[in-house]
């Protein structure tokens, strides 16, 4: 039965395996530094170009949307953890869980009746829509850290006559930030490969590089999902590269945050 | 979670130390962030209270015009007929896209919860212990691959990989009256199968990490005792590990559930967009909830059509909803005991 067991860890492995190496021996044959530098040529039929406006976008895009979603999601954290009692409390941590699980397709539909009915397509609005989807992880991430962090440092903090506030600021913000680090990157890694709510709410610009965020922008993700389905082979062939960029950037940004995840477990326990 | 790390401030105000912090200690930089940080936690809750009313308020022009329900009874999509017959029947049935969304999520989970709980059980129980640590990283890498990338290798290196199989299993088994139809021909690559099977492989991870939490509770003196009475490997995780973790199976399982029902830019690459009606057989093309949405959103421009996935949009919210609090529930439930 044991062997069923490896059979199964193995399946998912090689899933793993055949993915990264399909994409990596796709992307390896097409890019190339003038990739990241220059935009997709007028015709999608051509070769040669890049994905400079996509890479770019995504940059702003979900920098943007780390802006809005770190404060609140750490202010949710610390209400939970260091202030909210009874049912408020137990509901905002429910719901927060409940909140990770909501189609992000669903997140781009709202932002789309709240703000581009109004405001019109935008890169922007995009960052709305990322903040949704990584409000509620930096929470979760940021929750479980601050719970880790010593009562007795709390007590030490009041005692000598700290306010609340100064205690949360000083002390346990300042203890738990590694692991907060870790919860923000990979809030990010996530941010950087949604596609379905930024179809609703950034649209796409193939063309040129905007880096306004209030107009109509490219990011990665919506690049490779064009490129895609295009049909014609020049385009694919720039999709698998700006593939091989993302799950590059995806990987680098989970990889570092998994050092300073295991720095805070070795100093917790 | 020990009682000692839970609950913070609070916990030491439910029970007053000797030098406990008294009102007039409080400044008013105090009071104001608290009330900012309340703010915040206020924010989820506003968040997910405003997604159900726009997405009502989004698709209530179709709603009213057809009927509340009968978008959920028809299974007919035909936007190009909405001008023509602009009372009833609605040309916006959604049937066949609930439809998608069950059979390519049932398709995922059946492959996908044996699977993770295997994985997740090598992980807690069976690895050698200097290799559970990389092995755990290894299946949640898994997790950390866009959406867009899956679908992609999707659609260029798992069609052609799965074609031969699904070939002969149309050719044999789907030739078969009654009991063949579901499994009949032709395949075209992109089909329901396709896309649960790419869902198979992005909820392992999500369902995997759940479970390594749930099998971790199991107490270690158990394990030592099962092992000691002279179990095996195997015997130590049916007898020990596997009774007291049911609940917990459940909800992991609910909550891979609750993300194959929303995914949607692969599902969208690899089911083929066929929006017309359900088709009998798992190997050919359909549409899912989410991917009607992601194909049709930005080309909506016939009379209620945006409203219509809107309407879509009202009922996926619903049915993530109820699967993820579901889940949460019985999670809680499941490692708490």
């Amino acid at each position: 039965m044991t062997a069923l067991l490896l059979v199964a860890v193995a399946l998912a492995l090689g899933a793993l395996a055949w993915v990264l190496v399909y994409v990596g021996i796709r992307g390896f044959s097409v890019i190339s530094p003038s990739f990241l530098t220059h935009n997709p040529p007028g015709n999608p039929a051509a070769p040669g170009g890049g994905f400079f406006n996509g890479i770019a976008g995504s940059l702003i895009v979900v920098g943007i949307a780390t802006g809005i979603a770190v404060p609140l999601g750490v202010g949710a954290a610390i209400y939970v953890v260091e202030y909210g009692r009874g049912r408020l409390r137990g509901a905002i941590r429910f719901f927060n869980d409940v909140l990770i699980g909501i189609p992000t397709i669903v997140t781009g539909a709202f932002v789309y009746a709240v703000w581009v009915t109004r405001f019109g397509f935008s890169g922007f609005a995009g960052s709305i829509a990322l903040a949704v989807v990584m409000l509620p992880l930096v929470a979760r991430t940021t929750e479980e850290m601050l719970r880790l962090v010593p009562t007795e440092l709390r007590e030490g903090s009041l005692a000598l006559g700290a306010t609340r506030s100064q205690t949360v600021l000083r002390i346990c913000l300042p203890t738990a930030l590694p692991g907060i680090i870790t919860g923000g990157m990979l809030a990010v890694a996530r941010a950087m490969g949604e596609t379905a709510p930024l179809l609703l709410t950034v649209l796409g610009n193939d063309l040129f590089t905007q880096l306004n965020p209030l107009h109509r922008m490219e990011t990665l993700s919506l690049q490779i999902f064009s490129n895609a389905v295009t049909g014609y082979e020049q385009a694919q062939a720039r999709g698998w590269a700006g593939a091989l960029t993302l799950i590059a950037i995806v990987l680098i940004l989970t990889a570092v945050a998994r050092f300073f995840g295991r720095r805070v477990q070795v100093e917790n326990v | 979670m020990s009682p000692a790390s839970a609950g913070g401030i609070a916990a030491i105000e439910r029970h007053p130390l000797p030098i406990a912090l008294r009102g007039e200690r409080r400044r008013l930089g105090d009071s104001v962030f608290g009330a900012a940080v309340a703010l915040t936690g206020g924010v989820v809750l506003l968040v997910l209270a405003a997604m159900v009313v726009f997405l009502v308020l989004q698709g209530l022009p179709a709603m009213r015009h057809y009927g509340f329900f009968s978008s959920i009874t028809s299974q007919r999509w035909a936007p190009s007929e909405a001008s023509a017959t602009l009372s009833t029947p609605n040309p916006y049935g959604i049937v066949q896209f609930i439809y998608g969304t069950v059979l390519t999520s049932l398709i995922g989970m059946v492959i996908a919860v044996p699977l993770a709980v295997g994985a997740a059980l090598v992980i807690t129980d069976v690895a050698p212990r200097r290799l559970r640590r990389p092995l755990s990283s290894l299946v949640d890498l898994l997790a950390a691959v866009p959406s867009v990338v899956y679908g992609f290798w999707g659609l260029f290196a798992l069609i052609p990989a799965i074609r031969p199989v699904v070939d002969f299993i149309t050719s044999t088994l789907g030739t078969v009256p009654v009991i063949g139809v579901p499994f009949g021909g032709p395949f075209f690559g992109v089909s329901y199968f396709t896309a649960g099977l790419v869902l198979a492989i992005m909820i392992l991870p999500i369902i995997a990490a759940v479970c390594r939490e749930v099998f971790r509770s199991t107490p270690r003196n158990e394990k030592e005792a099962a092992v000691a009475l002279g179990a095996t490997r195997w015997e130590m995780i049916r007898i020990a590990v596997l009774p007291r973790a049911r609940s917990g199976i459940v909800g992991a399982s609910l909550i891979g559930l609750g993300r194959a029902v929303g995914e949607t830019i692969a599902v969208t690459m690899v089911i083929g967009n066929a929006v017309l009606h359900i088709n009998p057989s798992i190997f050919d093309q359909g549409a899912t909830m989410s991917s009607v949405i992601a194909n049709e959103f930005t080309e909506a421009t016939e009379p209620f059509h945006l409203e219509s996935l809107f309407v879509v949009g009202f009922w996926l919210l619903i049915v993530a909803l109820v699967v993820n609090m579901l889940a949460r529930v019985v999670v809680r439930r499941g490692v708490s005991l």
